[in-house]
Protein backbone atom coordinates (compact mmCIF):
# COMPACT_ATOMS: atom_id res chain seq x y z
CA UNK A 1 0.00 0.00 0.00
CA UNK A 2 0.80 3.53 -0.68
CA UNK A 3 2.02 5.45 2.90
CA UNK A 4 -1.35 7.45 3.87
CA UNK A 5 -3.18 8.59 6.90
CA UNK A 6 -6.02 5.76 6.16
CA UNK A 7 -5.88 1.97 4.51
CA UNK A 8 -8.76 1.28 2.26
CA UNK A 9 -11.06 -0.25 4.54
CA UNK A 10 -11.22 2.37 8.11
CA UNK A 11 -11.33 5.92 8.33
CA UNK A 12 -8.52 5.81 10.81
CA UNK A 13 -8.17 9.53 11.22
CA UNK A 14 -12.38 9.60 12.49
CA UNK A 15 -11.16 6.60 14.62
CA UNK A 16 -8.14 8.13 16.24
CA UNK A 17 -10.85 11.18 17.14
CA UNK A 18 -12.17 8.61 19.73
CA UNK A 19 -9.27 7.37 21.79
CA UNK A 20 -8.12 9.77 23.71
CA UNK A 21 -4.85 8.57 24.63
CA UNK A 22 -3.50 8.56 20.99
CA UNK A 23 -3.59 12.52 20.73
CA UNK A 24 -0.82 12.12 24.09
CA UNK A 25 2.77 12.28 23.86
CA UNK A 26 5.35 10.33 25.30
CA UNK A 27 7.19 13.12 26.01
CA UNK A 28 7.42 17.03 25.29
CA UNK A 29 7.30 16.75 21.17
CA UNK A 30 7.24 13.25 20.80
CA UNK A 31 3.62 11.62 19.61
CA UNK A 32 2.85 8.09 21.24
CA UNK A 33 3.12 5.83 18.55
CA UNK A 34 1.19 2.79 20.09
CA UNK A 35 2.07 -0.50 18.41
CA UNK A 36 1.94 -3.05 21.85
CA UNK A 37 -2.09 -3.75 20.97
CA UNK A 38 -1.40 -7.52 21.34
CA UNK A 39 -0.59 -7.04 25.12
CA UNK A 40 -3.23 -4.42 25.81
CA UNK A 41 -5.23 -2.00 23.06
CA UNK A 42 -6.54 1.32 24.29
CA UNK A 43 -10.24 2.30 24.82
CA UNK A 44 -12.15 4.51 22.91
CA UNK A 45 -14.38 7.45 24.77
CA UNK A 46 -17.51 5.25 24.29
CA UNK A 47 -16.07 2.86 26.55
CA UNK A 48 -14.98 5.12 29.28
CA UNK A 49 -17.84 7.22 28.98
CA UNK A 50 -20.16 4.06 29.11
CA UNK A 51 -18.38 2.47 32.75
CA UNK A 52 -18.04 5.93 33.78
CA UNK A 53 -22.28 6.57 33.33
CA UNK A 54 -22.42 3.72 35.30
CA UNK A 55 -20.68 4.67 38.50
CA UNK A 56 -22.22 8.08 38.43
CA UNK A 57 -25.44 7.47 37.46
CA UNK A 58 -26.65 3.74 38.13
CA UNK A 59 -23.71 2.16 40.13
CA UNK A 60 -25.53 -1.24 42.82
CA UNK A 61 -25.12 -4.55 42.60
CA UNK A 62 -26.76 -7.10 39.81
CA UNK A 63 -29.02 -9.58 40.90
CA UNK A 64 -29.74 -8.67 44.17
CA UNK A 65 -32.04 -5.51 44.51
CA UNK A 66 -35.41 -4.98 43.69
CA UNK A 67 -34.33 -1.08 43.66
CA UNK A 68 -34.22 0.78 40.55
CA UNK A 69 -30.75 1.27 40.28
CA UNK A 70 -30.03 -2.43 40.61
CA UNK A 71 -32.61 -3.41 37.85
CA UNK A 72 -30.74 -0.61 35.44
CA UNK A 73 -27.49 -2.04 36.54
CA UNK A 74 -28.70 -6.10 35.70
CA UNK A 75 -30.19 -4.93 32.55
CA UNK A 76 -26.90 -3.07 31.45
CA UNK A 77 -24.62 -6.40 33.00
CA UNK A 78 -26.90 -8.63 31.00
CA UNK A 79 -27.43 -6.89 27.56
CA UNK A 80 -23.46 -6.72 27.20
CA UNK A 81 -23.72 -10.80 28.05
CA UNK A 82 -25.83 -10.76 25.15
CA UNK A 83 -24.24 -8.42 23.01
CA UNK A 84 -20.96 -10.49 23.33
CA UNK A 85 -22.59 -13.78 22.68
CA UNK A 86 -23.79 -12.22 19.47
CA UNK A 87 -20.39 -10.85 18.49
CA UNK A 88 -19.11 -14.35 18.80
CA UNK A 89 -22.08 -16.53 17.15
CA UNK A 90 -23.16 -18.24 20.30
CA UNK A 91 -26.13 -20.14 20.53
CA UNK A 92 -27.40 -18.10 23.50
CA UNK A 93 -26.65 -16.04 26.48
CA UNK A 94 -26.54 -19.06 28.66
CA UNK A 95 -23.13 -19.75 26.88
CA UNK A 96 -21.31 -16.33 28.02
CA UNK A 97 -19.75 -16.66 31.70
CA UNK A 98 -17.69 -13.94 32.92
CA UNK A 99 -14.60 -14.10 33.83
CA UNK A 100 -11.90 -11.32 34.62
CA UNK A 101 -9.82 -12.46 31.64
CA UNK A 102 -9.01 -15.26 28.93
CA UNK A 103 -6.46 -16.53 30.98
CA UNK A 104 -9.04 -16.77 34.19
CA UNK A 105 -11.47 -18.72 31.14
CA UNK A 106 -9.04 -21.14 30.51
CA UNK A 107 -8.17 -21.92 34.18
CA UNK A 108 -12.13 -22.69 34.81
CA UNK A 109 -12.04 -25.10 31.86
CA UNK A 110 -9.09 -26.85 33.79
CA UNK A 111 -10.02 -26.86 37.35
CA UNK A 112 -14.04 -27.88 36.62
CA UNK A 113 -13.85 -29.86 33.52
CA UNK A 114 -10.43 -30.93 33.64
CA UNK A 115 -10.69 -32.29 37.60
CA UNK A 116 -13.89 -33.96 37.02
CA UNK A 117 -13.69 -35.45 33.52
CA UNK A 118 -10.01 -36.41 33.66
CA UNK A 119 -8.59 -39.42 34.95
CA UNK A 120 -4.86 -40.07 35.17
CA UNK A 121 -3.21 -41.19 32.46
CA UNK A 122 -5.67 -39.27 29.51
CA UNK A 123 -4.26 -36.88 27.49
CA UNK A 124 -4.46 -32.65 26.13
CA UNK A 125 -3.29 -31.98 23.24
CA UNK A 126 -1.51 -28.34 23.29
CA UNK A 127 1.02 -26.71 20.73
CA UNK A 128 4.27 -25.30 20.74
CA UNK A 129 2.72 -21.91 20.04
CA UNK A 130 0.60 -20.96 23.27
CA UNK A 131 0.80 -18.69 25.68
CA UNK A 132 1.79 -19.59 29.33
CA UNK A 133 -2.15 -19.35 30.37
CA UNK A 134 -2.67 -22.13 27.87
CA UNK A 135 0.06 -24.35 29.35
CA UNK A 136 -0.14 -23.43 32.46
CA UNK A 137 -3.06 -24.88 34.19
CA UNK A 138 -2.60 -28.16 32.41
CA UNK A 139 0.95 -28.40 33.36
CA UNK A 140 -0.70 -28.02 36.70
CA UNK A 141 -3.19 -30.59 36.29
CA UNK A 142 -1.08 -32.82 35.09
CA UNK A 143 0.79 -32.93 38.49
CA UNK A 144 -2.25 -32.97 40.48
CA UNK A 145 -3.91 -35.55 38.13
CA UNK A 146 -1.00 -37.57 36.26
CA UNK A 147 -3.07 -36.41 32.88
CA UNK A 148 -0.42 -36.35 29.95
CA UNK A 149 0.22 -33.62 27.58
CA UNK A 150 1.56 -33.76 23.96
CA UNK A 151 2.28 -30.59 21.95
CA UNK A 152 1.72 -30.47 18.00
CA UNK A 153 5.40 -28.95 16.53
CA UNK A 154 5.32 -25.60 14.97
CA UNK A 155 7.34 -25.66 11.73
CA UNK A 156 9.75 -23.38 10.38
CA UNK A 157 7.60 -20.81 9.18
CA UNK A 158 5.64 -20.59 11.95
CA UNK A 159 2.47 -22.48 11.27
CA UNK A 160 2.01 -25.47 12.84
CA UNK A 161 2.78 -29.16 11.63
CA UNK A 162 -0.51 -30.45 10.46
CA UNK A 163 0.72 -33.88 10.04
CA UNK A 164 2.14 -34.37 13.53
CA UNK A 165 -1.12 -32.99 14.90
CA UNK A 166 -3.30 -35.77 12.90
CA UNK A 167 -0.36 -38.39 14.51
CA UNK A 168 -0.69 -36.86 17.84
CA UNK A 169 -5.20 -37.15 17.70
CA UNK A 170 -4.25 -41.37 17.29
CA UNK A 171 -2.74 -41.40 20.79
CA UNK A 172 -6.79 -40.09 21.78
CA UNK A 173 -7.06 -36.98 23.90
CA UNK A 174 -9.69 -35.70 25.67
CA UNK A 175 -9.27 -32.06 24.90
CA UNK A 176 -7.21 -30.88 21.99
CA UNK A 177 -6.65 -26.67 23.26
CA UNK A 178 -4.74 -24.46 21.13
CA UNK A 179 -4.98 -20.45 20.02
CA UNK A 180 -6.79 -19.19 17.29
CA UNK A 181 -3.81 -16.72 16.78
CA UNK A 182 -0.10 -16.89 17.94
CA UNK A 183 0.44 -13.93 20.26
CA UNK A 184 4.28 -14.08 18.89
CA UNK A 185 4.09 -15.23 15.78
CA UNK A 186 1.03 -13.86 14.45
CA UNK A 187 0.23 -17.39 13.09
CA UNK A 188 -3.49 -17.90 12.34
CA UNK A 189 -4.53 -21.62 12.80
CA UNK A 190 -6.97 -23.71 10.85
CA UNK A 191 -9.52 -23.57 13.82
CA UNK A 192 -12.15 -24.84 11.83
CA UNK A 193 -10.47 -27.87 10.32
CA UNK A 194 -8.40 -28.72 13.54
CA UNK A 195 -11.72 -28.65 15.34
CA UNK A 196 -13.12 -30.88 12.84
CA UNK A 197 -10.12 -33.27 13.32
CA UNK A 198 -10.38 -33.09 16.89
CA UNK A 199 -13.92 -34.24 17.18
CA UNK A 200 -13.43 -37.00 14.66
CA UNK A 201 -10.65 -37.81 17.13
CA UNK A 202 -13.28 -38.06 20.32
CA UNK A 203 -11.59 -35.21 21.95
CA UNK A 204 -13.41 -32.03 23.20
CA UNK A 205 -11.88 -28.55 21.70
CA UNK A 206 -11.04 -25.33 23.59
CA UNK A 207 -9.51 -22.13 22.06
CA UNK A 208 -7.70 -19.87 23.02
CA UNK A 209 -8.82 -16.45 21.39
CA UNK A 210 -7.49 -13.91 23.10
CA UNK A 211 -5.57 -12.56 20.27
CA UNK A 212 -8.21 -13.69 17.03
CA UNK A 213 -11.54 -12.15 18.40
CA UNK A 214 -10.01 -8.10 18.86
CA UNK A 215 -9.29 -8.52 15.27
CA UNK A 216 -11.22 -10.82 12.42
CA UNK A 217 -14.87 -12.46 12.36
CA UNK A 218 -15.35 -15.33 14.58
CA UNK A 219 -18.03 -17.61 14.62
CA UNK A 220 -18.10 -20.01 17.40
CA UNK A 221 -20.76 -21.93 16.26
CA UNK A 222 -19.39 -22.31 12.83
CA UNK A 223 -15.81 -23.43 14.47
CA UNK A 224 -17.63 -25.93 16.66
CA UNK A 225 -15.63 -24.86 19.44
CA UNK A 226 -16.96 -26.66 22.92
CA UNK A 227 -14.52 -23.64 24.69
CA UNK A 228 -13.87 -20.55 23.54
CA UNK A 229 -11.90 -18.23 25.82
CA UNK A 230 -10.98 -14.48 25.33
CA UNK A 231 -10.36 -11.17 27.11
CA UNK A 232 -12.11 -8.17 27.16
CA UNK A 233 -9.20 -5.72 27.57
CA UNK A 234 -7.43 -6.57 23.77
CA UNK A 235 -10.60 -5.57 22.08
CA UNK A 236 -11.07 -1.77 23.17
CA UNK A 237 -12.59 -2.70 26.62
CA UNK A 238 -11.46 -2.36 30.01
CA UNK A 239 -8.93 -5.16 32.17
CA UNK A 240 -10.99 -7.33 34.40
CA UNK A 241 -13.47 -8.91 32.43
CA UNK A 242 -13.54 -11.95 29.70
CA UNK A 243 -15.29 -14.49 28.75
CA UNK A 244 -15.83 -18.16 28.71
CA UNK A 245 -17.78 -19.28 25.91
CA UNK A 246 -18.94 -22.91 26.05
CA UNK A 247 -21.91 -25.43 25.06
CA UNK A 248 -24.36 -25.14 27.18
CA UNK A 249 -24.70 -28.58 27.83
CA UNK A 250 -20.64 -28.70 29.00
CA UNK A 251 -21.23 -26.50 31.24
CA UNK A 252 -24.57 -27.66 32.64
CA UNK A 253 -22.25 -30.69 33.61
CA UNK A 254 -19.55 -28.71 34.89
CA UNK A 255 -19.22 -28.36 38.49
CA UNK A 256 -18.94 -25.02 39.94
CA UNK A 257 -15.43 -23.20 39.35
CA UNK A 258 -15.47 -21.05 42.42
CA UNK A 259 -18.18 -21.03 46.09
CA UNK A 260 -20.02 -17.71 47.25
CA UNK A 261 -23.08 -15.52 46.35
CA UNK A 262 -24.63 -15.36 42.82
CA UNK A 263 -23.89 -19.04 42.07
CA UNK A 264 -26.16 -20.42 43.78
CA UNK A 265 -30.07 -21.13 43.68
CA UNK A 266 -29.67 -22.25 47.78
CA UNK A 267 -27.65 -22.97 50.50
CA UNK A 268 -28.28 -24.69 53.67
CA UNK A 269 -26.16 -25.53 56.13
CA UNK A 270 -25.53 -29.09 55.20
CA UNK A 271 -25.09 -28.03 51.59
CA UNK A 272 -25.65 -25.92 48.45
CA UNK A 273 -27.74 -25.84 44.86
CA UNK A 274 -25.94 -24.53 42.00
CA UNK A 275 -27.63 -21.61 40.26
CA UNK A 276 -28.36 -22.02 36.96
CA UNK A 277 -25.68 -21.05 34.20
CA UNK A 278 -24.06 -18.93 33.48
CA UNK A 279 -24.65 -17.80 36.91
CA UNK A 280 -23.25 -20.89 38.52
CA UNK A 281 -20.15 -19.93 37.57
CA UNK A 282 -19.86 -16.41 38.50
CA UNK A 283 -19.28 -16.37 41.86
CA UNK A 284 -19.59 -12.78 44.24
CA UNK A 285 -20.10 -9.71 42.76
CA UNK A 286 -18.85 -9.89 39.15
CA UNK A 287 -17.21 -6.30 37.46
CA UNK A 288 -20.11 -5.24 36.57
CA UNK A 289 -18.48 -1.86 35.03
CA UNK A 290 -16.28 -3.51 33.11
CA UNK A 291 -18.94 -5.99 31.60
CA UNK A 292 -20.68 -2.70 30.52
CA UNK A 293 -17.74 -1.27 29.05
CA UNK A 294 -17.17 -4.40 27.44
CA UNK A 295 -20.59 -4.43 26.12
CA UNK A 296 -19.63 -0.85 24.52
CA UNK A 297 -16.73 -2.30 23.06
CA UNK A 298 -18.35 -4.77 20.81
CA UNK A 299 -20.67 -1.89 19.71
CA UNK A 300 -17.77 -0.10 18.49
CA UNK A 301 -16.45 -2.91 16.81
CA UNK A 302 -19.86 -3.65 15.17
CA UNK A 303 -19.85 -0.49 13.78
CA UNK A 304 -16.62 -0.61 12.38
CA UNK A 305 -17.45 -4.00 10.66
CA UNK A 306 -15.04 -7.11 11.62
CA UNK A 307 -14.29 -7.51 8.28
CA UNK A 308 -12.96 -4.23 7.80
CA UNK A 309 -10.98 -4.62 10.94
CA UNK A 310 -9.16 -7.32 9.92
CA UNK A 311 -8.89 -6.12 6.49
CA UNK A 312 -7.01 -3.04 7.59
CA UNK A 313 -5.03 -5.35 9.50
CA UNK A 314 -3.57 -7.39 6.65
CA UNK A 315 -2.98 -4.08 4.80
CA UNK A 316 -0.94 -2.49 7.51
CA UNK A 317 0.94 -5.62 8.74
CA UNK A 318 1.52 -6.51 5.06
CA UNK A 319 2.91 -2.82 4.69
CA UNK A 320 5.06 -3.10 8.09
CA UNK A 321 6.91 -6.91 7.22
CA UNK A 322 7.57 -5.03 3.87
CA UNK A 323 9.18 -2.53 5.43
CA UNK A 324 11.13 -4.60 8.06
CA UNK A 325 12.30 -6.94 5.85
CA UNK A 326 14.07 -3.67 3.90
CA UNK A 327 15.66 -3.18 7.82
CA UNK A 328 19.87 -4.98 7.59
CA UNK A 329 20.17 -7.28 10.21
CA UNK A 330 16.57 -7.27 11.16
CA UNK A 331 15.09 -10.94 11.00
CA UNK A 332 11.15 -11.49 10.95
CA UNK A 333 9.77 -14.47 12.48
CA UNK A 334 6.33 -16.27 11.78
CA UNK A 335 4.06 -17.44 8.15
CA UNK A 336 3.80 -14.69 5.28
CA UNK A 337 1.55 -12.23 5.67
CA UNK A 338 -1.49 -13.84 4.04
CA UNK A 339 -1.70 -16.06 7.15
CA UNK A 340 -0.89 -14.14 10.11
CA UNK A 341 -2.54 -11.20 12.21
CA UNK A 342 -1.56 -7.71 12.63
CA UNK A 343 1.77 -8.77 14.71
CA UNK A 344 5.61 -8.62 13.93
CA UNK A 345 8.17 -10.38 16.17
CA UNK A 346 11.56 -9.77 15.31
CA UNK A 347 15.36 -9.42 16.26
CA UNK A 348 17.86 -6.81 15.17
CA UNK A 349 21.13 -8.67 14.57
CA UNK A 350 23.31 -5.32 16.53
CA UNK A 351 21.06 -4.88 19.83
CA UNK A 352 18.80 -6.92 22.38
CA UNK A 353 15.28 -6.78 21.86
CA UNK A 354 14.86 -4.96 25.63
CA UNK A 355 17.62 -2.21 24.06
CA UNK A 356 15.44 -1.79 21.04
CA UNK A 357 12.03 -1.44 23.06
CA UNK A 358 13.97 1.52 24.93
CA UNK A 359 15.35 3.26 21.87
CA UNK A 360 12.14 3.27 20.19
CA UNK A 361 10.32 4.75 23.32
CA UNK A 362 12.61 7.08 22.84
CA UNK A 363 11.09 7.91 19.21
CA UNK A 364 7.44 7.47 20.99
CA UNK A 365 6.99 3.67 19.75
CA UNK A 366 5.37 1.22 21.98
CA UNK A 367 6.87 -2.38 21.54
CA UNK A 368 7.01 -5.30 23.91
CA UNK A 369 9.97 -6.74 24.16
CA UNK A 370 10.67 -9.94 25.99
CA UNK A 371 9.02 -13.45 25.43
CA UNK A 372 5.25 -12.47 25.61
CA UNK A 373 4.08 -15.15 27.92
CA UNK A 374 5.36 -17.37 25.50
CA UNK A 375 8.94 -19.00 26.27
CA UNK A 376 8.38 -22.63 24.66
CA UNK A 377 7.91 -20.62 21.02
CA UNK A 378 10.88 -18.64 21.53
CA UNK A 379 12.99 -21.83 23.05
CA UNK A 380 11.90 -23.44 19.70
CA UNK A 381 13.13 -20.93 17.23
CA UNK A 382 16.48 -20.21 19.33
CA UNK A 383 15.53 -17.42 20.85
CA UNK A 384 15.61 -15.68 24.60
CA UNK A 385 13.33 -12.72 23.59
CA UNK A 386 12.03 -10.93 20.39
CA UNK A 387 10.80 -6.90 20.10
CA UNK A 388 6.99 -7.27 18.71
CA UNK A 389 5.24 -4.81 17.18
CA UNK A 390 1.45 -5.63 17.17
CA UNK A 391 -1.69 -3.59 15.26
CA UNK A 392 -5.05 -2.42 15.40
CA UNK A 393 -7.80 -0.35 14.23
CA UNK A 394 -6.42 3.49 15.19
CA UNK A 395 -2.79 2.40 13.22
CA UNK A 396 -1.34 4.15 10.16
CA UNK A 397 1.31 3.64 7.95
CA UNK A 398 2.76 6.74 9.51
CA UNK A 399 3.25 4.89 12.41
CA UNK A 400 4.90 1.95 10.76
CA UNK A 401 7.63 4.75 9.59
CA UNK A 402 8.08 5.95 12.83
CA UNK A 403 8.90 2.64 13.95
CA UNK A 404 11.48 2.17 11.15
CA UNK A 405 12.83 5.24 11.75
CA UNK A 406 13.15 4.50 15.03
CA UNK A 407 15.22 0.93 14.12
CA UNK A 408 17.16 2.47 11.97
CA UNK A 409 18.25 5.12 15.46
CA UNK A 410 19.22 1.76 17.20
CA UNK A 411 21.33 0.67 14.53
CA UNK A 412 23.59 4.09 14.80
CA UNK A 413 23.13 3.77 18.51
CA UNK A 414 24.97 0.49 18.07
CA UNK A 415 27.00 0.44 14.88
CA UNK B 1 18.68 7.62 25.85
CA UNK B 2 21.82 9.99 24.94
CA UNK B 3 22.25 8.88 29.06
CA UNK B 4 21.00 5.52 28.87
CA UNK B 5 22.63 4.01 25.87
CA UNK B 6 26.07 6.42 27.09
CA UNK B 7 29.23 5.95 25.51
CA UNK B 8 30.58 3.77 27.91
CA UNK B 9 27.71 1.61 28.03
CA UNK B 10 27.59 0.71 24.27
CA UNK B 11 31.54 0.73 24.37
CA UNK B 12 31.52 -2.56 27.42
CA UNK B 13 28.51 -4.23 25.53
CA UNK B 14 30.76 -3.98 22.23
CA UNK B 15 34.26 -5.01 23.62
CA UNK B 16 33.74 -6.27 27.16
CA UNK B 17 36.65 -6.44 28.90
CA UNK B 18 36.33 -9.13 31.57
CA UNK B 19 34.48 -12.02 29.15
CA UNK B 20 35.84 -15.47 29.98
CA UNK B 21 36.14 -18.06 32.06
CA UNK B 22 37.84 -19.85 34.96
CA UNK B 23 39.39 -23.11 35.52
CA UNK B 24 40.05 -23.46 37.69
CA UNK B 25 37.83 -21.26 40.35
CA UNK B 26 37.35 -20.71 44.01
CA UNK B 27 33.94 -19.22 43.31
CA UNK B 28 31.20 -19.63 40.26
CA UNK B 29 27.67 -18.94 40.48
CA UNK B 30 25.20 -18.64 36.97
CA UNK B 31 21.46 -17.02 37.64
CA UNK B 32 19.34 -15.90 34.43
CA UNK B 33 16.43 -13.50 34.67
CA UNK B 34 13.47 -15.17 32.95
CA UNK B 35 11.42 -12.12 32.21
CA UNK B 36 14.19 -11.04 29.21
CA UNK B 37 16.38 -14.39 29.09
CA UNK B 38 19.36 -12.24 30.09
CA UNK B 39 22.10 -15.22 31.55
CA UNK B 40 25.28 -14.17 33.43
CA UNK B 41 28.01 -16.66 35.19
CA UNK B 42 30.90 -15.02 37.31
CA UNK B 43 33.74 -16.86 38.04
CA UNK B 44 36.07 -15.71 40.83
CA UNK B 45 39.38 -16.92 42.02
CA UNK B 46 40.89 -15.36 45.55
CA UNK B 47 43.77 -15.57 47.45
CA UNK B 48 44.18 -16.44 51.38
CA UNK B 49 42.68 -12.98 52.46
CA UNK B 50 39.99 -13.97 50.54
CA UNK B 51 40.99 -11.36 48.38
CA UNK B 52 39.71 -11.41 44.53
CA UNK B 53 42.43 -11.89 42.44
CA UNK B 54 40.93 -12.83 39.11
CA UNK B 55 37.50 -12.78 38.09
CA UNK B 56 35.82 -13.12 34.58
CA UNK B 57 31.67 -12.93 33.53
CA UNK B 58 30.06 -15.10 30.64
CA UNK B 59 26.21 -14.96 29.55
CA UNK B 60 24.37 -12.48 27.40
CA UNK B 61 21.52 -9.99 27.32
CA UNK B 62 20.47 -6.29 26.56
CA UNK B 63 23.82 -3.67 26.74
CA UNK B 64 22.39 -2.47 30.15
CA UNK B 65 23.07 -6.14 31.54
CA UNK B 66 26.29 -6.92 29.95
CA UNK B 67 28.02 -3.27 30.82
CA UNK B 68 26.66 -3.84 34.13
CA UNK B 69 28.63 -7.38 34.42
CA UNK B 70 31.60 -6.00 32.82
CA UNK B 71 31.64 -2.92 34.56
CA UNK B 72 31.29 -4.76 37.95
CA UNK B 73 33.24 -7.97 37.46
CA UNK B 74 36.10 -5.42 37.19
CA UNK B 75 35.73 -3.38 40.16
CA UNK B 76 35.97 -6.48 42.46
CA UNK B 77 39.36 -7.29 41.35
CA UNK B 78 41.17 -6.65 44.68
CA UNK B 79 38.23 -6.86 46.82
CA UNK B 80 37.94 -9.18 49.39
CA UNK B 81 34.63 -11.02 50.04
CA UNK B 82 33.21 -8.72 53.04
CA UNK B 83 33.71 -5.62 50.54
CA UNK B 84 31.71 -7.40 47.65
CA UNK B 85 29.13 -8.15 50.48
CA UNK B 86 28.51 -5.09 51.01
CA UNK B 87 27.85 -3.61 47.26
CA UNK B 88 24.80 -1.88 46.62
CA UNK B 89 22.55 -1.09 44.03
CA UNK B 90 23.78 2.11 44.11
CA UNK B 91 27.46 1.04 43.24
CA UNK B 92 26.49 -0.80 40.26
CA UNK B 93 24.30 2.70 39.09
CA UNK B 94 27.57 4.92 39.74
CA UNK B 95 29.40 2.44 37.90
CA UNK B 96 27.24 2.84 35.14
CA UNK B 97 26.93 6.89 35.60
CA UNK B 98 23.21 7.00 35.07
CA UNK B 99 19.60 6.73 36.31
CA UNK B 100 16.93 3.54 35.91
CA UNK B 101 13.07 2.99 35.80
CA UNK B 102 12.35 -0.34 37.72
CA UNK B 103 12.29 -2.11 34.77
CA UNK B 104 15.87 -1.96 33.73
CA UNK B 105 17.16 -1.81 36.91
CA UNK B 106 16.55 -5.25 36.90
CA UNK B 107 18.56 -5.46 33.67
CA UNK B 108 21.41 -3.47 35.66
CA UNK B 109 21.53 -5.94 39.01
CA UNK B 110 21.49 -9.18 37.88
CA UNK B 111 25.19 -9.63 37.78
CA UNK B 112 25.11 -8.10 41.26
CA UNK B 113 22.39 -10.59 42.24
CA UNK B 114 24.96 -13.55 40.36
CA UNK B 115 27.65 -11.91 42.46
CA UNK B 116 26.38 -12.15 45.77
CA UNK B 117 25.04 -15.01 45.58
CA UNK B 118 27.85 -17.06 44.53
CA UNK B 119 29.94 -15.51 47.55
CA UNK B 120 27.18 -16.15 49.93
CA UNK B 121 26.23 -19.33 48.95
CA UNK B 122 30.09 -21.24 48.62
CA UNK B 123 30.50 -19.39 52.20
CA UNK B 124 27.94 -20.93 53.82
CA UNK B 125 28.30 -24.04 52.41
CA UNK B 126 32.29 -23.78 53.43
CA UNK B 127 31.01 -22.84 56.94
CA UNK B 128 28.74 -26.01 57.26
CA UNK B 129 31.91 -28.26 55.82
CA UNK B 130 34.35 -26.75 59.09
Amino acid sequence: MESGPTTNTLDVLRIRGDFPILRRETRPGVPLVYLDNAATSQKPIQVIEAMDTYYRSYNSNVHRGIHTLSEEATRAYEEARRKIGEFIGAGSWQEIVFTRNATEAINLVAYSWGRSKLQSGERVLLTELEHHANIVPWQILADERGIELDFVPVLDDGTLDMQAFKQLLEREPKLVSFAHMSNVLGTINPVREMTELAHAAGALVLIDAAQSVPHMPVNVTDIDADFFAFSGHKMLGPTGIGVLYAKKALLQEMPPFMGGGDMIRRVELTGFVANEIPYKFEAGTPAIAEAIGFGFAVDYLNALGMDNVHAHEQELVAYAMDRLEEVPGLTLYGPTAEGRGGVTSFTLKEAHPHDVAQILDEYGVAVRAGHHCAMPIHERFGLPATTRASYYIYNTAEEVDQLILALYKVKEIFS
Amino acid sequence: MDDLYREVIIDRYKNPRMRGELNPHDYSYHDDNPLCGDEIQIDLRVDDENRVTEATFTGHGCAISMASADLLVESIVGKDLDQIKALSKEDILELLGIELGPVRLKCALLSLKVLKAGVYGLETLEEELH
